[in-house]
């Protein structure tokens, strides 16, 4: 019987003995060690399919132009200067609605998120506002402002400053009231009790109305130099949907997406470098 | 002995007539209460006995609440949760030092965290810590206020057994040190009995029993008369079981 059961126990020494590696383990039901580069898979894929049909001879450049056609065309633009100058125009458009936007819409947050005179007078009609689809209200601004730069920038600023508003208003009213218990046992100020638990306290949803507000920024864009414009990236696409130049739309569409991308990614990039103390499930 | 000290010395805790309702629920009913300078007591009764309640209305936290009495607490005055309510957006460090000011501050929030074992992590996260930890870094926060009360609401409720076997002797060490008057309010008999000096049981609203531990520290479980202690609030409790020696 010994000499039966010698062999296993000898194993079971050896196995126990000897230098044991255990691979650091993932949370279970967490969504695994992150890809390295994992958010460009996606548009490389689509890049790939759509490489290998236009090769095939599967698409119509009508309906859908090659690739390389669509390289020749942005080098082309460049050489020519329309690409660069509408994308300044589009990016400044973008860009100034977006300040005075993200300006207005903290501002309004801050004051009814911290006063309640502040909040009788400003949280009704944002809330009202909210309810307007903004880009409803074009028709009017266009008659109050003219189809200059003004009124686009208008625009874009109204989608930004409701978007913003509405998370970051939510973030400051919504802050635990442990946390405002624990101020009052030690005897915070005021001012201090907004500093150091108010405001950190709403800065998720500060975050999470930048980046839908900077996505919402480039919808109206679109829309707006689609329909009402003499210059951008959108009047470069209206101007080749004129002229069925399908490769200039393409080229339009890309760089409306890389441009809403870049943003989103720098956004996040700011996100977990301000929210580092947050461990969450897709660290 | 321990009436002549509290006859000589002003009580750091004088509550009488207190009554607080919740509605037609009379929660604590004309309750009176001295707790003198450093002493250390412990507060137990069953859930919803209204243990809480007079902790939140010695902190000052019962807004909106109806009722009466009159209450004298301290200037400092520091409470102790059961969660450790570290803000999550402050390093451990900045959250014992909240509200504090003054140019020597950061020092003895260093020297409150080295008290409470937590020397090296003044840099770290609260969610970089252990559930023993963080309450250990509450702890540092209230005691770098000097207080002259220290309030308690089950602070080591949500701690395992093993943890909260430490607490309890960081505890003790660090009140012995700095002489706090103590309200602990807990559902554990047997912390009860291990931490005060003075142990009462709020039946019905109002201090059914106010025992004094007299026992030398540190106290063992298996003392006879410890075992005696425990028997007798058991029973004050209501507990009927069998409690074999």
């Amino acid at each position: 019987m010994t000499d039966v059961l010698a062999p296993p126990q000898a194993a079971l020494q050896a196995a126990l003995q000897a230098p044991v590696t255990v691979a650091p383990r993932r949370r279970r039901l967490g969504l695994g060690r992150p890809i390295p580069y994992g958010r460009v898979l996606g548009p490389l894929l689509i890049l790939g399919v759509w490489l290998a049909a236009s090769a095939a001879g599967l698409l119509d450049p009508r309906v859908l132009p090659a690739p390389w056609t669509v390289a020749d065309t942005v080098s082309r633009l460049v050489e020519a200067g329309t690409l660069q100058d509408s994308l300044a125009v589009s990016l400044g458009r973008a860009a100034l609605g977006f300040t005075f936007g993200a300006l207005a819409g903290v501002s309004l947050a801050l004051a009814a998120g911290l006063s309640r005179l502040g909040e009788a007078l400003v949280d009704g009609w944002l809330q009202v506002q909210r309810a307007v689809p903004t880009l409803g209200l074009i028709p009017l601004m266009i008659l109050w402002l003219g189809i200059g730069e003004a009124f686009k920038v208008v625009i874009i600023a109204l989608v930004v400053a409701v978007t913003l508003y509405v998370q970051t208003y939510a973030g400051l009213t919504s802050i635990d009231s442990r946390y405002v218990e624990l101020a009052e046992t030690v005897g915070l100020s005021r001012s201090r009790f907004i500093r150091a638990v108010v405001l950190p306290g709403a800065l998720p949803g500060l975050f999470v109305g930048l980046r839908l507000a900077v996505t919402s920024s480039w919808i109206s864009l679109v829309v707006l130099e689609q329909i009402n414009a003499t210059s951008g990236i959108g009047y470069l696409m209206f101007q080749a949907q004129n002229y069925a130049q399908t490769d200039v739309i393409v080229v339009g569409l890309i760089v409306y997406g890389l441009f809403g991308f870049i943003s989103d990614a720098a956004l996040r990039f700011v996100e977990r470098r301000v929210l580092s103390w947050r461990r969450t499930l897709s660290s | 002995m321990a009436t002549d000290t509290q006859q000589l010395t002003r009580p750091a805790v004088r509550v009488s007539g207190l009554v607080r309702r919740f509605g037609d629920r009379t929660v604590l009913d004309s309750l009176d209460l001295d707790i003198a300078p450093g002493q250390f007591v412990a507060l137990l009764g069953r859930s919803g006995s209204g243990k809480s309640t007079l902790l939140r209305a010695l902190a000052g936290l019962d807004y909106d609440v109806a009722g009466s009495g009159s209450i004298e607490v301290p200037g400092r005055v520091s409470v102790v949760f059961q969660d450790s309510r570290l803000l999550p957006w402050q390093r451990v460090l900045d959250n014992v030092l909240l509200g504090l000011g003054g140019r020597d501050a950061a020092d003895r929030g260093r020297a409150a965290l080295a008290e409470v074992g937590l020397a090296g992590r003044e840099r770290a996260w609260p969610v970089e810590l252990s559930g023993g930890e963080q309450q250990r870094a509450a702890l540092a926060r209230s005691l770098v206020r000097e207080p002259e009360l220290l309030l308690a609401d089950e602070p080591f409720g949500a701690l395992d057994a093993l943890t909260r076997i430490r607490m309890h002797g960081l505890l003790r060490e660090l009140c012995q040190r700095h002489g706090p008057a103590v309200l602990l309010v807990t559902h554990d008999v047997d912390e009860a009995i291990v931490l005060a000096d003075r142990v009462l049981v709020l039946v019905d609203g109002r201090i059914a029993v106010d025992q004094p531990i007299d026992l030398p520290q540190p106290r063992s479980h298996r003392d006879p008369r410890f075992l005696e202690y425990r028997y007798q609030l058991l029973t004050a409790l209501g507990v009927e079981e069998e409690i074999t020696v």
